[in-house]
């Protein structure tokens, strides 16, 4: 696997330092955990248990509810395709499958040379540019399945919203 | 009680420099950044625009506002130069954009053939006004009234159109008893979706007790279809932020919560902007306004999980465990978060609490109808010609939010059915559409007013697939806690997937509704109790539909992948190549020119992009 995703020599207590030893910081401590490393190792959820006083069982049972944490690395291209309502009508699924098929994989996977992951979110609320694909940070609105696959292909900025 | 606050001060210096800007003699231009503008190109053309404006020499003032709920015609620029009413773009391109303000900066010609209309007093020839826009004229703007109008990074624009007003009434002349009747005489029940008596829900954390108390903002909008809380933290936090914080002081909390999803991460950066603001204002903190009242404020991030829209889930997630949620009662009210009297109200119903209080209980309650007062915001999505955010006053017939507010259904098709109130609402059908928007009507049709979420269907639309679709939503967002919930949607959904392949039986249908009555009454939350709804709607208004998948095998909206076939129309294919160069699985063989394109049913895999392209109705779905 190359360097840059599997890359968790960062500081820690640094990053863990911020919060209180409260377990209320919980899901704040991972959060901000998986920003530093892009998903929570091993590694990371032991520090967090041993930081909060709670069991490795507990940290990892909370954070395996939420959606928002992975316990893979992702591909270096993540594709995440919106599912809400407005994308539906509008087509959402139709690009999912289309990427699902070209690319080998299903939502959650990543390809075998860990160039893409594919994803899916509930709703990012951009409903009136349905249907909505984010690649990477790049939010594409009224998405064609075309467009997206132009855009994965040539991995370049299409779009314009970076953000925060 | 004494306020020796200089509030007043505040709100004039406020006022006298938003009246500044307004008769600035430099020009102004404004354009909406909220999530729905960046996402259609917003960022390119405030780049544009500061180019244009150096490459012109012209010295002007550039705000980023939020939305105003005209999202399908983002990106917006508005350009307002002294002595004339501030003129609406949209559609905006970053040439477009330059063009523009040559024309009228340097000029003189507001051309009027770009623009959407104008806001605000004085007329330009040729330019609806604001107020006669179809989409705006039978609106009527409480939780959205400052969206688009305000820099939401400036608390003094806030202030300056009567923020903080209410607030500033509460504390210096009411009592917190006096602050709840205030509220319950307005009539206002929670826009979350279940509208429970607001006041009500006040008096009994009131009257609770236990101390600390808690008031948590929900602004875990998880609804598909849904994005005015979204639009409003991103337009407006601040009339969030002061309902929290009358809110709180109503019902004797000193510690609050703003409650966001992370899916949003602008609305997310502007409300930790805005409570920072408050707070350096004095509206957050120790002896707020002079008053004695302490109350501060933290946000949390939600992590994707859709129950914790529930609001014993949300409390769960905040004290840092899985977001489940429990059997009620004990009701939060009485024992909430850590076990203490809380309160948790949703973004829209705050936005609409600082309007109560400013205004007086009476303006909001002369507003909608008898048992549903004031106003309702509806995220307009789907199939509608005008997409966006509006608010109207409740009772409001589903007809006119269509076609007079949302002009209708593109295309010249026609509506087929309108899902309202998010995976736990329902399906109407087009001949229900004079149904009222209010609690009461819509609970009547069988469907729910939710968060208000309204996906507009035309014909092209199977009703089974969109109960499909919903049913795979919720169980992918079950929480898992209680069977019916768990595994009596899992059993309604492999139903329902098999009737769109095709495979249903007679028997699906009865078994359909045997389930969602029985996951009607067991469930443990609103989730699982209203996760039927779509299914029963579909049921009630679209059974047909339902037949002819289960005895004909045939999908007739043609959507259901295995049960159609794609075929071109020779007649009226003249080989101009659209679907050839669209289609992603090479399925499309050109001839030549004139000629009809073939298609390789073998490779076909029915993803229906080439029907979407081609402009001569050349392909058809049998």
């Amino acid at each position: 696997m190359p360097d840059d995703v599997t890359q968790t020599h960062f500081d820690i207590d640094a990053v863990l330092g911020g919060f209180g030893r409260d377990r209320a910081n919980l899901i704040p401590v991972l959060q901000a955990v998986q920003q530093h490393i892009g998903y929570l190792s091993v590694d990371a959820v032991s520090s967090v248990a041993e930081y909060l006083g709670l069991s490795e069982t507990t940290v990892h049972s909370v954070a395996s509810f939420y959606t928002q944490f992975k316990f893979k690395p992702s591909g270096k291209n993540v594709i995440k395709v919106c599912r809400g309502t407005a994308c539906h009508v509008g087509g959402g699924e139709r690009i999912l499958a289309e990427i699902e098929r070209q690319l080998g994989i299903k939502p959650g996977e990543t390809t075998p040379d860990l160039q893409f992951t594919i994803d899916t979110v509930a709703c990012i609320g951009a409903c009136a540019l349905s249907p909505v694909v984010i690649v990477n940070e790049n939010i594409h609105g009224r998405a064609s399945v075309n467009k997206i696959l132009e855009a994965v292909a040539e991995k370049k900025d299409v779009a314009y919203c970076r953000c925060p | 009680m004494p306020v020796t606050s200089d509030f007043a001060t505040l709100q004039a210096e406020a006022k006298a420099s938003w009246q500044a800007l307004i008769d600035s003699p430099t020009p102004h231009i404004l354009i909406g950044t909220a999530t729905c503008g960046k996402v259609s190109g917003a960022m390119s053309v405030y780049d544009a625009i500061l180019a244009a404006l150096e490459r012109l020499g012209i010295k002007a003032t550039v705000t980023q506002v939020g939305c105003f709920g005209m999202c399908y015609a983002e990106p917006t620029m508005d350009i307002v130069l002294p002595g004339l009413p501030r003129v609406s773009y949209g559609f905006m391109t970053p040439e477009k954009a330059g063009r523009i303000i040559e024309d009228f900066i340097i000029n003189g010609n507001p051309r009027p053939d770009l623009a959407l209309c104008t806001i605000g007093p004085g007329l330009i020839e040729g330019i609806t006004p604001f107020d006669e826009m179809p989409m705006l004229k039978d609106q009527h703007r409480i939780a959205l009234r400052n969206g688009g109008h305000i820099n939401p990074l400036r608390i003094s624009h806030y202030i300056a159109r009567g923020g903080y007003a209410g607030l500033y009434r509460a504390l210096s002349s009411m009592t917190p008893q006096e602050v709840i009747d205030e509220v319950s005489k307005s009539g206002l029940r929670g826009r979350g979706g279940a509208g429970f008596a607001t006041g009500q829900k006040w008096q009994f954390c009131r009257n609770a007790q236990g101390s600390p108390k808690y008031m948590i903002c929900n602004a875990d909008e998880g609804d598909p279809g849904a994005f005015m809380d979204r639009s409003i933290l991103e337009g407006d936090p601040h009339s969030v932020i002061e309902g929290l914080i009358i809110a709180a002081y109503a019902i004797g909390a000193s510690e609050g919560f703003i409650y966001v999803r992370a899916e949003y991460p602008l609305a997310v950066s502007t409300v930790r902007h805005a409570v920072e603001q408050a707070r350096e204002r004095g509206f957050l903190g120790t002896n707020i306004m002079g008053s004695g009242f302490d109350f501060d404020v933290r946000i949390k991030e939600g992590a994707g999980a859709f129950v914790c829209g529930e609001e014993t889930a949300l409390m769960a997630s905040i004290e840092g465990r899985r977001g489940m949620p429990r059997s009620r009662p004990p009701f939060p009210a009485q024992s909430g978060l850590w076990g203490k009297p809380t309160t948790i109200n949703n973004v829209k119903t705050l936005a609409m609490v600082s309007y109560i209080l400013a205004e007086g209980a009476y303006r909001f309650a002369g507003l909608g109808t008898d048992k549903s007062q004031g106003t309702c915001v509806f995220a307009l999505a789907g199939n509608i010609n005008h997409m966006g955010l509006i608010e109207v006053p409740m009772g409001t017939p589903l007809d006119d939010v269509i076609f007079k507010i949302g002009g209708g259904i593109p295309r010249g098709r026609k509506l087929k059915a309108v899902q309202i109130g998010g995976p736990s609402g329902g399906c109407l059908p087009a001949d229900l559409s004079a149904t009222g928007l209010d609690y009461e009507s819509l609970i009547k049709s069988g469907a729910i007013m939710g968060s208000g979420g309204l996906i507009v269907m035309d014909e092209g639309n199977c009703m089974v697939d969109v109960a499909r679709y919903f049913l795979s939503f919720i169980q992918a967002e079950s929480c898992g806690k209680c069977t019916p919930c768990r595994l009596g949607t899992k059993q309604m959904l492999d139903i329902l997937t098999r009737i769109t392949k095709g495979e249903g039986k007679s028997e699906d249908i009865p078994a359909l509704e045997e389930l969602a009555k029985q996951i009607k009454v067991s469930s443990l939350c609103a989730l699982g109790g209203t996760s039927p709804n779509p299914v029963l709607t579909t049921l009630k208004y679209f059974r047909d539909e339902y037949e002819a998948h289960i005895n004909e095998k045939r999908c007739p909206a043609g959507v259901c992948k295995t049960l159609i076939k794609y075929a071109i129309v020779n007649d009226k294919c003249n080989g101009c190549r659209l679907c050839e160069k669209a289609c992603p699985a090479k399925a499309i063989t050109f001839v030549g020119k004139r000629k009809p394109v073939i298609l390789d049913e073998t490779l076909c895999n029915r993803c229906g992009i080439c029907r979407d392209v081609c402009k001569l109705d050349a392909v058809a779905v049998k």
